[in-house]
């Protein structure tokens, strides 16, 4: 009964949602409050009842109701409680539900906080989420379905992809979904800009708490896949440039660029088509995300069950959305462009170069992904480009902004002073120098290395110098707002970043070693002792445990027991064992035994030396801090009235500059 | 003008997305028909279900085409599968052969005493070794084997009336006409 239930309740979503996306525009367009009226109710519906799906669903796995498909398909009776929760968004449709899940959660927050926005405003906003939600309830109706019923019930199901039995997969995909899915509110707010032709930037004020908070969250959910990937895949690797995470990666550089000209926008009213053009991408790209993961048009380490029809749908949907938008925007933006001009040297101008090279770095990944499309179109043949091609493109494109970004905050919006900047140079440049210097000592001469810790202190150190300038100018409290702060945890993240990925990559010791019980092999200076291999068993696997001790010099450093394991359904996954440090990851993987027949002989094994590997995952975490703070800032938690007070005089005084 | 272009090149890609789905229904990448298809059945000996002592052989059972349906007392949608077998077996112009997969021979027995009998012949791969030649991952599979012992259809899953008509009665009647 519960799955029936779980349809109906979508089906109920879908027509809420109707009513969410038709009603509160027409009324908008109309100026009819009773039918801007329906807006509010209609989301807080729709979000009952996807949120009944949704918890239907988890009931369903909790009491293995095999006779559900999706259910049989992906969980069994062994299979621990945690994992037949996770196992929801463990494949196609689930993962389908968690997406308008957390549309809805999106709307909802939005239903509440917006009421002190402008009665029309807030009806287009929540009129456009509706049309995303019906897009998605759709598509789930369908074409994935994930409560269709198997017949005849099995007596025990599937299992998990075995790949995602994994604490990082718990939260990965919700948090990127929260990400993914967040920019759908700044894409709301233009949109909702766009067809009321608002003149005033007052909108972008209320989209920037959120556009930060999708950000930050897609931030930690991008952390989390990477870290997912390093600890679980086996490869040791960080980053693969696979098609799934660049469809995740565009969102993000289009969405950094959306949130620094945002902040231009917001204060100084220039920038703004350009904002709304951001916003449309960034909310695009999540959607073609979506189309380049489900249609299976690009194959993947992800492998996602693909389907041509599912992949015509999110087209013909993409279609409507990004094309009718764009559409939009070429129509109504002259009307609410605008703004102030700026200087060369200028805040504006320095964003705006950071905003051209994401812009650019986003296409860059654009064209790469789809290569091997392009390739099939053209009749190429089959080609594809990989790490060689972004390795190479990716770090020239964001190296002017590693450059701008110890000047960032000195610059005055308008006009900056090119006195102060000299002073921030010089520092920078000689603490980069100073650092790169010492660090030559260490890494024996390896330029990526040196290059890595140069720019790292370039970064940190314009940082540090502001944080030191605001402290000796400003009285207390007044210091660092959360606007600022936000900026300055962010920034700073970025020279951590540096550090982890440019040392990593080049001081990293890699080693494909057969070795006996008790024989010792050396990388990195740690000795890696092999004591062979026993038999282990899990809830639902048994696995092949390696023991390796790890010495220095002598002394103990680690126990490490990386594993393969066997699950129910024979699926094998490499558990490779880690041991965490703040200078270096220690990472053994277990390849295959030299002979089938005794286990506990010699074995195939993978160490690794990974330094400071922790770092580039910890400098993603304090940007994801940035997003948060900023978002809390007290300037966008003002009341009616008070957006009201500070708007007026700017708009004025910005309506005088288009006159003139 | 220039605030159409993001439409315009939105336009292109949306293009090329477009033919990315039709190549792929075209050119489809991942399923991959059975490498055993339109190859020779792979050799096998197998003892009789009923009369353990004798066995099956791919020689023994060459002249004549022959609908090898894998089936287990265990599997439970070969109970969804047995009736439409039983009542298509008469008319299906092929022999149907049996093969009791990874079961015990009198859980197999018993099954078939409840359920009918419509196998003209029944091997028993107790072990399963067999069936991995075979590539058989699940029961029931079926696989349509011509007169030279070449296997020419395969079906993953229970046989349905549906796919009675639409693909296993058009794959018999493609089989190459042999003088009888």
């Amino acid at each position: 009964m519960t799955p029936e239930l779980g349809q109906i309740a979508l089906i109920l979503a879908l027509l809420l949602a109707l009513a969410q996306s038709i009603l509160p525009i027409v009324g908008a367009w109309k100026n009819n409050g009773a039918m801007m009226a329906v807006a509010r109710p209609a989301a807080f519906g729709q979000g009952f009842f996807v949120v009944m799906a949704f918890v239907l669903l988890v009931w369903a796995f909790l009491h293995f109701d095999f006779s559900v498909q999706y259910v049989a398909d992906n969980s069994n009776l062994a299979l621990p409680w945690y994992y037949r929760i996770t196992a929801v968004w463990g494949a196609h449709e689930g993962s389908m539900l968690l997406w308008i899940f957390i549309l809805n959660v999106w709307t909802l927050a939005l239903a509440f906080f917006s009421r002190q926005l402008p009665e029309a405003f807030a009806a287009r906003v929540l009129g456009v989420l509706g049309i995303i939600s019906v897009g998605f309830l759709a598509f789930i109706l369908f074409t994935s379905d994930p409560f269709g019923r198997l017949i005849p019930m099995p007596p025990d199901g599937g299992d998990l992809n075995p790949v995602l039995q994994d604490p990082g997969m718990t939260f990965h995909p919700p948090v990127i979904y929260m990400g993914y899915v967040g920019f759908s509110v700044a894409f709301a707010f233009s949109i909702a800009a766009l067809l009321g032709g608002e003149l005033e930037q007052a909108w972008v004020r209320w989209a920037r708490p959120w556009t930060n908070i999708a950000w930050a969250f897609l931030t930690c959910g991008i952390v989390a896949g990477s870290w997912w990937a390093y600890a679980e895949l086996g490869w040791g690797g960080w980053w693969f440039w696979d098609p799934v995470e660049n469809a995740s990666f565009m969102p993000w550089l289009v969405g950094t660029a959306l949130i620094h000209a945002q902040a231009v926008t917001e204060k100084r009213g220039s920038l703004r088509a350009w904002t709304i053009l951001l916003s449309i991408f960034a909310f695009s790209l999540s959607l073609l995300g979506t189309f380049l993961v489900r249609s299976g048009v690009l194959t993947s380490v992800h492998s996602f069950a693909s389907d041509p029809r599912r992949g015509l749908f999110i087209l013909c949907f993409l279609i409507f959305v990004v094309g009718g938008s764009l559409l939009l925007y070429a129509l109504r933006a002259p009307k609410v462009a605008g703004g102030k001009p700026f200087a060369v040297v200028s805040r504006e101008s320095a964003i705006l170069v950071g905003n051209l090279m994401f812009t650019v770095a986003a296409a860059m990944v654009l064209l790469g992904t789809l290569f091997p499309l392009i390739g099939d179109a053209l009749n190429l043949g089959k080609i594809s480009v990989g790490p060689p091609y972004f390795g190479l493109l990716f770090p020239l494109l964001m190296l002017p902004i590693v450059l701008l970004l110890p000047f960032g905050p000195y610059l005055r919006w308008g006009k900056g002073e090119p006195q102060i900047l000299k002073r921030v140079m010089l520092r920078a440049l000689l603490a980069a120098m100073a650092c790169a210097i010492v660090a030559a000592f260490f890494v024996d001469g390896k330029l990526k290395a040196i290059a890595g810790v140069a720019a790292a202190a370039w970064v940190a150190v314009g940082v540090l110098l502001y944080i030191v300038k605001r402290w000796r100018e400003m009285p207390r409290g007044r210091r660092y707002p959360a606007e600022m702060a936000g900026m300055l945890f962010a920034h700073a993240g970025v020279a951590i970043f540096l550090i982890g990925v440019l040392l990593s990559e080049s001081l990293s010791a890699t080693s494909d070693v057969r070795m006996a019980p008790g024989e010792t092999k050396t990388i990195g200076g740690y000795d890696f002792r092999f004591d062979g291999v026993r038999e282990t068993q899990g809830p639902n696997w048994r696995a092949d445990q390696g023991t390796v001790t790890v010495t220095r010099n002598g002394k103990p450093v680690a126990v490490m027991q990386p594993q393969k394991r066997t699950y129910t359904r024979e699926q094998i996954q490499t558990e490779s064992a880690i041991d965490p440090g703040v200078t270096r990851d220690l990472y053994v993987a277990l390849g295959e035994p030299m002979d089938k027949q005794h286990i506990d002989g010699a074995w195939a094994l993978r160490l690794y030396y990974k330094p400071f590997i922790r770092w580039l995952w910890f400098g993603g975490l304090m940007m994801m801090l940035g997003g948060f703070v900023s978002a809390c800032d007290r300037r966008f938690r003002v009341r009616r009235t008070a957006i009201v007070d500070v708007a007026e005089p700017m708009h004025a005084s910005v309506l005088a500059e288009n006159r003139t | 003008m220039s605030r159409l272009i993001p439409f315009i090149g939105f336009l292109l890609l949306a293009g090329l997305l477009g033919f990315g789905i039709w190549w792929n229904t075209g050119h489809d990448q991942t399923a991959i028909p059975s490498p055993l298809i339109n190859k020779p059945a792979p050799d096998f000996k197998l003892p009789l279900l009923y009369e353990p002592t004798q066995t099956a052989t791919r020689e023994s059972l060459l002249g004549k085409p022959y609908l090898l349906n894998v089936f287990a007392s265990w599997c439970i949608e070969c109970g969804v599968e047995h009736p439409v077998l039983q009542a298509a077996a008469p008319t299906l112009g092929v022999a149907l052969v049996g093969y009791n997969y990874k079961d015990a021979p009198d859980d197999a027995k018993a099954w078939l005493a409840t359920h009918g009998n419509p196998y003209s012949l029944l091997m028993a791969d107790t072990s399963g070794q067999t069936a991995i030649d075979f590539g058989v991952y699940a029961a029931p599979e079926s696989f349509l084997v011509d007169a030279h012992g070449v296997i020419r259809y395969k079906h993953i899953g229970p046989i349905t009336p549906e796919v009675l008509d639409n693909e296993l009665k058009p794959a018999i009647a493609a089989l190459p006409q042999e003088p009888r």
